[in-house]
């Protein structure tokens, strides 16, 4: 039962939704133009001096954000951007979210809001500088029209204006109101980013203070007049559908106001309080109809992907030169291996959530999500309203890592509301529906062949994926003639996830096989196993060859040097040409991915030949431009304790049809005590923008592994270790 | 108060210093009490069985991951959630010493993080790297860990 998985109508629409195409939403193509609201709107109250910068009377200054924070410091930076530009007083400047519902109503003012790929700096820094920057043309303008002067005499710093020939000063609040009534400069000039004095250095972050003292507010924390609870269960079998429930067994318990079905698939107790839907919930009989997917298992999942690692079947060709088919076939010497990735569940520390109250003609929800204007669409069509009667009130995330950019959560929340309309309902799903009802980090196998000429040049490599794609779930419109293009991430061959090997004969494909269980993007998505797979399998062709791991990249790299230059600074800050410490081995890696330059070094020990301490972990980065290089080197070491909890310890298995983890105690994450040092590089080298949230997790876990492979002279081919019987020590 | 033979009952819980009126069932976890009844979210839900940590509070001075310690056990007891951490109107030397070193990242399993450390320097006022590593087991998925580290350390320098 691993043939074509059943593609719920739902999978199709949330992923059209979050084109906005499904709901006929104008939405431009590019970035936004810089729009003001229109007279009378609730928006314009005078001191907004564009859609990004409102300056209060005080001098406040409110930058909005149009991209979710979700703890990689996306907020911070962007308000550094335009403050950079704006040229105003750092310690005054707070944040704050326009909704979509306001993005829709002012014409895509804020253009995307999406929060994912990295991108949520990268693809707006121009357009939200260019904010900062008519907002400090206009407020210079203001006080040049009320000094009566030239503006080319006046002068703005730390959100004070001067007329330089009379030495007069007036502070941005005082000139706000009138500036926010002129013109829109149309021609903008930006900073050099070599001038910048706010962006490009490592300030705190803008969110701290409520997040050590319990005051943030997450979608989970939601209060509102009359508020009821609910918990949830869909069918544990993905695709399978709900036949009945037994309500009036648990009617009557305290505190239950209802059980609702909430599609084909799911049940939903409400109550006065969580704890009592919770409690309710679990004592509900449920019937389930599981179908055909309630066959299928890990190993038959596994069998169906070994067989599309057989050249013989059908796949995509994502990269290829030169004919590595028959130099395979022709060389002096081959080397194979098959490796695997598991599934990954993103377990977010805040379970997924979402408040909705829907009445007659008017619907609203409060939730945390990466994809404000997805949310909103989903809103519009479970709801049935209009987009002017629906909005979406996002909140800051407990985690998001690409789970939350999905709306089921949000479609569900507004099914229960829409069947209690008036009474604002809090859907929670349990840790356990949060394990069993991801949007899991895909499945793949890899076949990896490599083919040597008598001098031990590398003359062809094969690589081979077989597996699952998460365009085809989520966005089949991105597919091409049938490939998913994101398949191939770091393996291209050029573009944001480029490939940095040059090797004669290559070749680089993919046989798509998509099991029932539903693919999202897991952070660093289809990084994180190829550059397991490329990465280890180089350092296995390095050993073959006899030759030093990284002298034998470096070979392969003369026509990529910013992938060499991250992969020479990983080498000489762990000072590879050196020994290590008694008893301690080292591994190395470097991949692309989301636009920057990655590369990843590792030293580690193994005790009783299982279990591994990683003592530190040397990480390079060139993102083209840092903009807050403090929280870059958080987004460092953090996406290594992702990678390698899910290397270590994570895998989420099937068993009939249903994920067979749980909650933390069987798909565990890592702790302090397992955490290595990280020291990171930030080489931003400029004229482009790369990512930082996500592309360095990627290294992490071939650095370790083929650092576990200099300790033990084993190769560890499949993830996660602990189903090797190996741990962390 | 008998529990035993009450489903429901009115249970005063002592939280942050002040007396609180909850109309629970005594088996309730105390995690769902000090947020949905007592209206304190700071505290958070993770997993609800123990092994996260986003839950931790002050129970008579200890650190309880309260997901996992019902209503009933927590009765005539000092409660401190995150939201009591601070007195004296200052922040707690924890807290300030997370904001000087800019801890959190998403943030939600800080509460818990926090309450834990102040827990382990009030037993073990100059903790060790290994102390730590015994002490704090919270799960953050962010990955904040070399930060909780230093701010740790720092937290302990100021005592």
């Amino acid at each position: 039962m691993n043939q074509m998985p059943h593609l719920s109508r739902r999978a199709f629409v949330v992923g059209t939704a979050s084109a906005g195409l499904t709901l006929g939403l104008d939405i431009p193509f590019g970035g936004p133009a810089l729009l003001r609201a229109a007279e009378g709107s609730p928006e314009i109250n005078p001191p907004e001096i564009n859609a990004w910068v409102v300056i209060r009377p005080d001098d406040t200054v409110v930058i909005r954000i149009a991209r979710s924070e979700m703890g990689q410091g996306t907020l911070t930076g962007l308000a550094q951007l335009v403050a950079e530009e704006l040229e105003c007083d750092w310690s005054k400047v707070t944040t704050e979210y326009p909704t979509p519902g306001q993005n829709v109503a002012r014409k895509r003012a804020w253009g995307d809001f999406s929060t994912g790929g990295s991108r949520g700096i990268r693809t707006s820094q121009d357009y939200v500088r260019k904010g900062g920057a008519t907002a400090r043309m206009m407020l210079l303008q203001a006080a040049a029209n009320e000094w009566k002067v030239p503006v080319a005499e006046c002068s703005a710093a730390n959100s004070l204006i001067t007329h330089t020939p009379s030495g007069r000063a007036i502070s941005y609040g005082k000139v706000a109101e009138a500036a926010a009534k002129l013109p829109l400069p149309t021609e903008v000039k930006l900073k050099d980013p070599k001038d910048w004095k706010i962006a490009g250095k490592g300030v705190k972050r803008l969110d701290t203070v409520d997040k050590t003292t319990g005051k943030m507010t997450y979608g989970i924390d939601i209060k509102l007049p009359g508020l009821l609870n609910a918990a949830i269960k869909d069918c544990p079998v993905f695709g399978g559908k709900l036949t009945s429930f037994d309500e009036a067994k648990v009617i009557g318990m305290k505190g239950v106001k209802k059980v609702v079905r909430v599609s084909d698939s799911a049940v939903a107790v409400v109550a006065d309080t969580w704890w009592h839907a919770k409690t309710a919930l679990e004592a509900l009989p449920v019937v389930w109809d599981e179908g055909p997917n309630a066959q299928v298992s890990s190993a038959s999942i596994a069998t169906w992907l070994d067989q599309g690692l057989d050249s013989a079947t059908p796949a995509f060709i994502g990269n290829q030169n030169g004919d590595a088919k028959a130099a395979i076939e022709g060389a002096a010497r081959k080397v194979e291996a098959v490796y695997s990735y598991p599934y990954q569940n993103h377990a977010t520390m805040e379970p997924l959530n979402a408040t909705a109250l829907y009445t007659a003609d008017k619907c609203e929800v409060w939730c945390g999500t990466q994809n404000g204007e997805a949310a909103f669409a989903a809103v519009l069509e479970a709801s049935g309203l209009p987009a002017d009667k629906c909005d979406v009130h996002k909140q800051i995330l407990g985690g998001g890592f690409g789970r939350r950019g999905q709306t089921d959560y949000v479609r569900q929340a507004v099914a229960i509301a829409k069947q209690m309309p008036g009474i604002p309902i809090k859907l929670l799903w349990s840790r356990e529906e949060d394990m069993q009802h991801g949007a899991y980090h895909p499945i793949t196998h890899c076949k990896l062949t490599g083919a040597f000429d008598a001098d031990n040049n590398l003359t062809a490599l094969h690589l081979r994926l077989s597996g699952q794609s998460i365009l085809f779930s989520l966005r089949p419109q991105a597919l091409v003639n049938g490939m998913d293009p994101a398949a191939f991430q770091g393996l291209a061959a050029s573009g944001e996830a480029a490939i940095g090997y040059s090797v004669p004969n290559l070749l680089i494909e993919h046989a798509m096989r998509n099991p029932h269980v539903p693919p999202g993007f897991w952070r660093g998505v289809n990084v994180n196993h190829n550059a397991i797979y490329l990465e280890c399998f180089m350092d296995e062709l390095a050993h073959a060859a006899g030759q030093d791991p990284v002298a034998f990249r470096r070979k392969l790299m003369a026509s990529h040097p910013k992938h060499l230059a991250v992969l020479n600074a990983v080498a000489e800050k762990i000072g590879w040409d050196q020994p290590p410490p008694q008893g301690v081995y080292r591994g190395i890696a470097q991949h692309m991915g989301y636009g920057s330059y990655v590369a990843g070094a590792a030293e580690i020990s193994v005790s009783d030949g299982n279990k591994i301490k990683v003592h530190r972990i040397i990480a390079a980065t060139d993102p083209g431009y840092a903009v807050n290089p403090a929280q870059i080197e958080r987004q460092i070491a953090g996406s290594f304790v992702y990678g390698l909890s899910g290397l270590f310890y994570g895998g989420c298995t099937v068993k009939d049809g249903r994920i067979e983890q749980s909650n933390f105690d069987t798909y565990n994450s890592m702790r302090i005590n397992e955490m290595p040092k990280v020291e990171s590089i930030i080489m931003p080298s400029g004229g482009f923008w790369g990512g930082v949230g996500e592309p360095t997790i990627c290294v992490a876990a071939p650095a370790v592994l083929n650092a576990y492979f200099a300790a033990t002279g084993k190769r560890i081919r499949a993830v996660p270790l602990r189903d090797q019987n190996i741990s962390f020590a | 108060m008998d529990w035993t033979n009450q489903g429901i009952a009115m249970a005063n819980l002592i939280i942050n210093g002040k007396t609180i009126d909850v109309d629970v069932e005594p088996d309730t976890p105390l995690l769902w009490a000090i947020r949905e009844n007592a209206g304190l979210t700071g505290t958070k839900y993770g997993c609800g069985i123990a092994q996260c940590g986003a839950c931790t509070v002050h129970v008579d001075g200890v650190a309880v991951r309260s997901c996992g310690m019902q209503v009933g056990d927590a009765f005539g007891k000092q409660i401190t959630t995150i939201e009591g951490l601070a007195t004296n109107g200052g922040l707690h030397k924890v807290q300030a010493a997370w904001i000087a070193n800019d801890v959190p990242q998403c943030g939600y399993c800080q509460s818990g993080m926090i309450m834990a450390v102040a827990a382990l320097l009030k037993e073990n006022p100059k903790p060790t790297d290994q102390d730590i590593d015994e002490a704090i087991t919270n799960i953050c998925r962010c990955g904040t860990f070399q930060q909780v580290r230093e701010a740790i350390h720092a937290a302990a320098a100021t005592i």
